[in-house]
């Protein structure tokens, strides 16, 4: 045995052997990139904790969540996140009313009603609706939905939740229907033609068979939707307005988390004040906030999924 | 049972049946107005910008820096901007999304690195663009010293995209079936010459709709931008990365200034003056036509491939 360890190993050996070593290399550098999404994870929690801690030393978080105005580049600074989540959620809230009925209609018409060809010609318009960027629906919110808004309530001011959140809502439509229709697809073939030999029409099959058994997957829709209207930035921004406003009727005008965010980002806070603070820590928020919707979705999906 | 009661449950069966029928007339004819709600948006919004941006379509909008006076502002530093954002974020998207892919499908043994991994990709698919922004803010411009420039905008979008990158990669790299692997292993071929030679190769299309998919998103991506504090006003071009001296290549672009269309459209629709909104909407409509355009491509790739491709 040392003997043959002794001779020079042949050139065939060492070939093998930079051929081994080639692969760890590279099976190493792929290992790397696939750690940049947790590093990114790492980073952005890292990031939003560490700031907020900056600003959590200068507020306390009971004022946090109970002061009832948010007013942080004021002389005399106020800082209770409640009118920026007021905001959020009414927005949300207004955007959901219209996404969620139509599109679980659109989803059950798509899936159990339309035609073959009707199908697969929608579908791809629908994601293709998906990819259109925000602040284009912006401009559609401020100055399509919000003057027609404006005629039927003359008291609506020109900024205002309603508008930017019918628009999210549109937004979303094809979202929510889109995830919805693929797991009403998912639902087996037999059970409905279990049901259609019943003698069930097409209406009572999709509404007490088909949706009942896709239950999951529709919930988990919403959940992303909700999460989705959550976090969207550029609608609220340019048509919801800017002002910190505790309220929750979306006739007014009202700053969500995001537009805030927006607003001091375009003005031009020295680094590592308060205001500059304070983007980090109503960031943290939306963070929780899509995060356990997110987790939730999962969660149903997990939870409630039907194994046929 | 008399006659007469028979006839009376077969009248009262018929006029059931007719109810239900009824019910399916109308509920499809309310799931073709939702859908149509959720189709016909996108056309007017289209018509609206055209309509609302015709005066805008000319070259000169394309050639001109932004101005004071609507009517001679344009688009050349909003474009320039944006293309070569565009190109730091494909280029760091692009071989980290597809590396990582390949790793967790070919590489990845089934256990808890691989599953944190997993959980981490699909939690920051669902993470809002805004807070990538806050990352890039805190981390790119002041904890690297990057600055407001392009490379810390196309290192951000390049984070934002990444999941979609990933994601797609595994999902074509999933469609290959065993048997092609097999059969390279069995001639002698190492994982990387699998991986490199076959796996790769076939998933190609795939991973190219989702490459598409992804560019097309962060063209439009506006928020993040905004928060890592791009300047909106920028009446000059970034240095030209091709210089006449050698190295010939120059990367002072790379800590330069910048501005992208969509930032460069919600600079103008937010400001009070109306013919501003006229340059908005045509800066909307360019955005659209191009993300619809990259979309359109992808999507109709996808279609092919699945129609195509017989193992």
């Amino acid at each position: 045995m040392n003997e043959f360890a002794a001779t020079t190993i042949s050139p065939r050996l060492a070939k093998n052997i930079r051929r081994n070593i080639k692969e760890r290399v590279i099976e190493l550098i792929l290992m790397l990139a696939a750690l940049s999404a947790v590093a990114t994870t790492v980073g952005i929690v890292a990031i939003l904790l560490n700031e907020s801690l900056g600003f959590f030393k200068t507020v306390s978080v009971v004022d946090f969540f109970t002061d009832t105005q948010w007013t942080p580049l004021f002389e005399n600074p106020h800082f209770g996140i409640m009118p920026l989540i007021s905001g959020t959620l009414t927005t949300s809230a207004v955007a959901l009313i219209v996404a969620i009925p139509v599109g679980t209609i659109a989803a059950i018409y798509l899936s159990e009603f339309a035609s073959h060809k009707v199908r697969e010609t929608v579908k791809p318009i629908l994601e293709l609706l998906v990819g259109v960027p925000t602040v284009v629906f912006g401009y559609f919110a401020l100055f399509f939905v919000t003057p027609i808004l404006q005629n039927m309530i003359p008291t609506l001011p020109g900024f205002n939740m309603l508008s930017a959140g019918l628009v999210m809502g549109i937004m979303i439509i094809p979202y929510i229907c889109s995830v919805a229709e693929d797991a009403m697809r998912a639902v087996p073939m037999s059970m409905r033609e279990g049901s259609y030999a019943m003698g069930a029409t097409r209406f009572q099959t999709a509404l007490r068979v088909v949706a009942p058994a896709a239950t999951s997957g529709i919930v988990a829709a919403y959940i992303l939707g909700i999460s989705r209207a959550v976090g969207e930035t550029m609608v609220v921004a340019v048509a919801a307005g800017q002002q910190p406003n505790l309220t929750f009727n979306p006739m007014e005008s009202a700053a969500t988390i995001t537009a805030y965010i927006v607003q001091v980002a375009l003005g031009d806070l020295p680094h590592g004040s308060i205001g500059y603070q304070s983007i980090f820590a109503a960031g943290l928020v939306l963070m929780v906030m899509t995060l356990m919707f997110n987790m939730l979705g999962h969660w149903v999906r997990k939870k409630y999924r039907e194994n046929y | 049972m008399t006659q007469a009661s028979v006839i009376k449950n077969l009248t009262e069966v018929r006029a059931m049946i007719k109810r239900h029928k009824m019910d399916d007339y109308i509920f499809s004819i309310i799931g073709i107005i939702a859908l149509m709600i959720g189709l016909l948006t996108l056309l007017t919004l289209f018509i609206d910008l055209i309509y609302d941006g015709s005066g805008r379509f000319n070259l000169k909008f394309l050639s001109d820096y932004p101005s004071r006076r609507a009517e001679n502002a344009g688009l050349l530093s909003a474009w320039v901007g944006s293309t070569l954002v565009m190109l730091i974020t494909f280029l760091t998207a692009v071989p980290m999304g597809v590396a990582a892919g390949l790793y967790l499908e070919e590489y990845a043994s089934k256990n808890w690195f691989s599953d944190i991994i997993e959980i981490n990709v699909s939690n920051l698919a669902g993470v809002p663009s805004i807070v990538y922004g806050l990352l890039a803010l805190g981390l790119f411009v002041y904890g690297l010293g990057l600055g407001q420039s392009i490379l810390t905008a196309g290192l951000t979008l390049g984070l934002l995209i990444l999941p979609i990158v990933i994601v797609s990669t595994r999902e074509s790299i999933r469609a290959i079936p065993v048997a092609i692997r097999e059969a390279a292993y069995a001639v002698g071929a190492t994982k990387w010459q699998v991986v490199y030679d076959h796996v790769l190769k076939y998933s190609y299309g795939g991973i190219l709709t989702g490459v598409i998919i992804g560019m097309a998103r962060a063209l439009g991506e506006t928020a993040p931008i905004i928060t890592i504090g791009a300047l909106t006003f920028i009446a000059f071009l970034p240095p030209s990365p091709i210089s006449d001296v050698p190295p010939y290549l120059n990367f002072e672009w790379l800590s330069s200034g910048f501005t992208v269309l969509p930032i460069q459209m919600f600079n103008w629709l937010s400001r009070p003056d109306h013919a501003f909104h006229v340059n908005a909407a045509a800066t909307g409509a360019i955005i659209i036509v191009v993300t619809l355009l990259m979309n359109g491509y992808a999507i109709r790739l996808r279609y092919k491939i699945r129609e195509s491709i017989k193992w």
